[in-house]
């Protein structure tokens, strides 16, 4: 295409976004664009699947019967999350199997919190209540995302994360008013998952390279900094009232503002994560890597059923 | 990584008696009785639907979006097929 057509087609773009005009798969989109949706959304399914992982530790050992069936139904949940997303990725022309192959070949990441290991019962309702409160906060404004496919996803990946924060709640509430063993399990897991969770809206806005221009495409709605105190004064208050302590001695009530002023997040933590030395990133992968081999003649043989039976239906008819 | 994909399916719900099948999403599957099977947990883990249709995506026609001006051109200009292009006069109450 000539040059001054795409300029033209580039601002008529534009301008339908900044008219909350939704952008559908086969509308005219700079390759930018679809670039950063393509990572940003096959990140995402990969995260969820990933999610799994963690939560899946703790299956066999809950504590009784209806806590399994939670959380099984919430695992159940983060799977079909990722399948939401995984379709939504292909709509953008990005094939499902590429993507997965880019994440277990290291070129794709995933959400950080998910390389932290889930070391007692406590930390299946910090996963709900922190993990996945966090996640809200970073999903609800993706719902009025410009890309129609994948703010679809996330009006029902959000409908169905607040059953997940409300179980997670429901555990740290029932241990911290449990046995004083009990709490302070509740209160040793909070203590570990508190800053991960913070980390888990990115940078600082200032050290943010996506941020400005995603913000014009309007694939995103709120900077990281935003984001993280909305979830810091949402989540106060709730410690509070179950009486946990949130581990940071800077963390006041700033009057002025209306907001929560807290400590300094522990940066250099946050990279080694996300360059892949965190607690769990070699499993995490290697997880997923096996469950991708080991189905694979599973997924060859279904293909040759398929196709057998299609030949005697024809036969037949 | 050797690929071996199943084909991509359209899934569309039908939420209730009385409404049409709404489109909800895609997913992959080996053959149409999977694509259900699939389907049903993928897009119904709240009884969501009533009954699913799946369609193979490579079967789905569509218009193209860039031709959207023409191809819909002949509504624009036929305002007179709307009521409110009408004048009631006053003192008709309902038409």
């Amino acid at each position: 295409m000539e040059k001054n057509n795409l300029d033209s087609l580039d601002t008529i773009f534009q301008d339908k976004v900044d008219r909350e005009i939704k952008i559908e798969p086969k509308d005219y989109m700079p390759d930018a664009y679809r670039k950063t949706l393509i990572r940003q959304i096959s990140q995402h399914a990969h995260s969820e699947i990933v999610g799994q992982l963690p939560e899946a530790n703790w299956v066999t050992r809950a504590p009784n019967l209806r806590r399994k069936a939670v959380l099984l139904a919430k695992i159940q949940d983060e799977a079909g999350h990722g399948l939401y997303l995984y379709s939504a990725v292909e709509t953008l022309g990005a094939d499902r199997e590429d993507t997965i192959d880019d994440l277990h070949e290291g070129r794709a990441k995933y959400s950080s919190i998910f390389n932290y290991p889930t070391l007692t019962w406590a930390d299946m309702g910090m996963v709900g209540w922190l993990v996945d409160g966090a996640a809200i906060m970073n999903q609800v404004p993706l719902c009025r995302c410009s890309y129609g496919p994948y703010a679809r996803a996330m009006v029902r990946v959000c409908k169905e994360e607040s059953f997940h924060q409300r179980q997670g709640f429901e555990i740290v509430t029932q241990l911290a008013q449990g046995t004083p063993v009990q709490k302070e399990m509740a209160q040793e897991a909070l203590n570990r998952w508190w800053w991960p969770a913070l980390m888990m809206f990115g940078p600082n806005d200032a050290d943010s390279t996506h941020t400005a221009q995603s913000m014009k495409w309007k694939i995103k709605r709120h900077t990281n900094d935003e984001l993280r105190q909305m979830f810091v004064d949402a989540t106060v208050p709730q410690a509070e009232l179950i009486g946990l302590k949130i581990p940071d001695n800077d963390l006041k009530f700033n009057e002025e503002t209306g907001h929560y002023d807290f400590g300094e997040i522990d940066w250099d933590e946050f990279w080694q994560v996300v360059k892949g030395y965190g607690p769990c990133n070699t499993e995490r992968v290697s997880a997923r890597k096996k469950a991708k081999e080991d189905g694979l003649w599973v997924r060859e043989a279904a293909n040759v059923y398929a196709e057998k039976r299609a030949r005697r239906n024809k036969k037949v008819s | 990584m050797s690929k071996i994909e199943w084909p991509l399916w359209e899934v569309f719900i039908r939420s209730k008696q009385g409404l049409s099948h709404k489109h909800v999403g895609s997913l992959r599957a080996a053959d149409e009785e999977m694509a259900i099977n699939n389907a049903r947990d993928v897009y119904t883990r709240r009884s969501e639907g009533i009954s699913i249709w799946v369609v193979e995506s490579k079967n789905v026609v569509a218009s193209d979006p860039s031709e959207a001006g023409p191809l819909f051109e002949p509504a624009n200009s036929k305002a007179y097929r709307h009521p409110t292009f009408y004048e009631v006069p006053e003192g008709i109450k309902h038409m």
